[in-house]
């Protein structure tokens, strides 16, 4: 299979197909490892994780253990977790406050920026030798924010992080302008796995056409608690290609589960309606009505390229994860939420998180059950060779049940692993 | 108001029996009208529901919604059903105050499906009260001995 053959994009017959060995070999990994994680910005944290200096948090990224720290100079830092000595892990902790890390193996210590601070018997080596940060903890090639949201990139001559995000800039923005205050992740960590390649989350967390197959039993359960008739499908929205791989899938007031900030449903009570409606004035205020209500009854199923998603539905959660093997991912998963919020309305959001998101929620475990048959059903892919995305090529208003959002991903990842920057990223 | 441990254990091996045997709708059953059942994430779990966000945070009505979604077939992370087998030990009483009764327990939890099993091991705590018709349980927080749920990927049946 030569790898310009691996996508079937016939824009004439509205065909667009995928060859499974996509997610199945060993060699487009590789390519995937050297030519999107080592190449794409990539997220590494929330800004508000890390409050005061020498808070840190040890976080795999792209494969890659970074120690990422609040330093004594107040400023962000993204370090390869790595003694410059011999290569352990500097640090084993999850998260917490140092002033200092010290390799466990030698004793070679480490302020909160990375910088050297000492070794046992010193002397053994010339002066130079930690002159120029020459022994420091090697700092992360790139690393920028973008209203919070704290991204790295492996690739020093990567274009700035602000370009790299194109339309879907704009999205995080809808994020970041809920809180009055700013925003905030909150503590609890929802670190999962699943046994499929990791390309096939990106396409189901903005798959509107498999929400009520897949999750019928979650609309039963709005269905008995609100009393409500939502039929799923008449929520059609819109999908668009916010370039370099993005794209949305998106809808204004259809879906029948409430938003924190700022839509009540009757399941949470009378007693909330009145909370959940200052809520939404005050950003109507703020934002002014259009955007308003952009912000506070929109749903939106963000994908930036080439593995984060936000999801800014009945609550909003980040999520990235990463392929281990073909066949295996790792997932993280965090809630955001407005600074300040009060104690009932931060409650309400982790009841309704959880009501359909996360490994035990009433939805994401049958989404990782489908991957899972999915990557089951590959190992025909010798026989039965092609996945099909071709919904809504014939349209010009494609809609959240089309495949328009995982056609702009694959196009973009086509044009990377494939190293053809003549692959057109736009199209039906 | 003080349960013997034996009373205690009785009662969750009643309970983790019927989880085992599916019956589900009575498993929920054994909540009070108030009662909860509670997974904190695993990396925070001494974190405060309605703080920090859990794995599972089911109000009566979810809990017994819970129940009702894992006995359909379009619950597909448990169509076919796995088999599980839940081990109880270490029980604990103390005393209570409003009439519930704190019980504790360890716990592990094999889960078998599609030729792969999974172990989740963990501590559980409990309220207890006692009813006109024997112990209801109005609290049940079931705190996970594992960094990530990793391999298990999902909690899809009942701890």
């Amino acid at each position: 299979m030569q790898l310009s053959d691996l996508i079937i994009d016939d824009r004439h017959q509205a065909r667009f197909k995928v060859h499974r060995s996509a997610f199945v070999s060993d060699e487009i990994l590789a390519l995937e490892r050297e030519r999107v994680f080592s190449k794409c910005w990539l997220y590494l944290g929330h800004s508000s994780e890390l409050k005061k200096p020498g808070d840190f948090i040890s976080r795999r990224v792209g494969g890659r253990p970074l120690l990422y720290t609040r330093g004594k100079d107040n400023a962000l830092h993204a370090l390869y977790n790595t003694c410059p000595h011999r290569g352990a892990l500097v640090c084993r902790e999850r998260s917490g406050n140092r002033r200092a890390f010290t390799c466990g193996y030698h004793a070679w210590t480490f302020d909160d920026c990375g910088r050297f601070l000492g070794m046992p018997g010193r002397e053994a080596l010339p002066p130079e030798a930690t002159e120029d940060g020459k022994l420091d903890l090697v700092e992360v090639e790139r690393m920028e924010e973008f209203r919070g949201f704290v991204f790295v990139c492996f690739d020093r001559n990567a274009m700035p992080l602000r370009d790299y995000l194109a339309g879907a800039a704009e999205y995080l923005e809808y994020v970041a302008d809920q809180g009055r205050d700013g925003m905030e992740i909150v503590t609890g960590t929802q670190d999962y796995c699943v046994n499929a390649n990791w390309k096939l989350l990106q396409e189901n967390s903005a798959d509107g056409y498999h929400g009520v197959p897949t999750h019928s039993t979650y609309f039963d359960y709005i269905r008995s608690r609100d009393n409500s008739n939502f039929g799923g499908m008449n929520a059609k929205g819109w999908v668009k290609n916010l370039g370099n791989g993005h794209a949305v899938s998106e809808s204004i007031g259809l879906l029948p589960w409430g938003r924190p900030y700022a839509r009540w449903a009757p399941g949470w009570g009378e007693e909330a309606k009145a909370e959940v409606e200052t809520l939404n004035r005050e950003i109507m205020q703020r934002l002014g009505p259009e955007r308003g209500n952009v912000v506070a009854n929109g749903d939106r199923n963000l994908l930036i390229f080439p593995n984060l998603v936000v999801n800014d539905v009945m609550a909003t959660t980040i999520r990235t994860f990463y392929p281990v093997r073909p066949d295996h991912m790792e997932v993280s998963a965090w809630c955001i939420a407005p600074t300040g919020e009060s104690e009932s309305s931060r409650d309400r959001r982790l009841r309704n998180f959880v009501e359909f998101l996360g490994p035990a929620g009433f939805a994401t475990p049958d989404d990782v059950e489908m991957l899972e048959l999915c990557q089951r059903g590959y190992a025909n892919a010798a026989s039965a060779p092609y996945n099909d995305l071709s919904r809504g090529m014939l349209s010009n208003a494609p809609t959240k049940t089309d495949e328009l959002q995982m056609r702009t991903f694959w196009r973009r990842w086509h044009q990377l692993v494939a190293d053809d920057a003549a692959r057109e990223l736009t199209g039906p | 108001m003080k349960l013997s441990r034996s009373d205690a254990e009785d009662f969750l091996i009643r309970e983790t029996a019927l989880l085992d045997s599916w019956k589900l709708m009575e498993w929920a059953d054994l909540f009070t009208e108030d009662g909860e059942y509670l997974v904190p994430a695993t990396d925070d779990p001494e974190g405060k529901a309605g703080k920090s966000l859990f794995l599972i945070y089911d109000d009566r009505h979810r809990l017994g919604e819970r129940a009702k979604r894992l006995l359909k077939p379009t619950a597909h992370s448990e169509f076919p059903h796995s088999r599980t087998r839940h081990m109880i030990s270490n029980v604990t009483t103390a005393e209570g105050d409003n009439g519930a009764i704190p019980v504790s327990c360890n716990f592990v939890v094999f889960r078998s499906r599609m030729e792969v099993t999974n172990i989740y091991p963990g501590h559980a705590e409990y309220l207890l009260v006692q009813g006109g018709d024997g112990l209801r349980i109005r609290s049940k927080k079931a705190v996970l001995d594992v960094d990530a749920l990793r391999p298990h990927g999902k909690i899809s049946i009942i701890l």
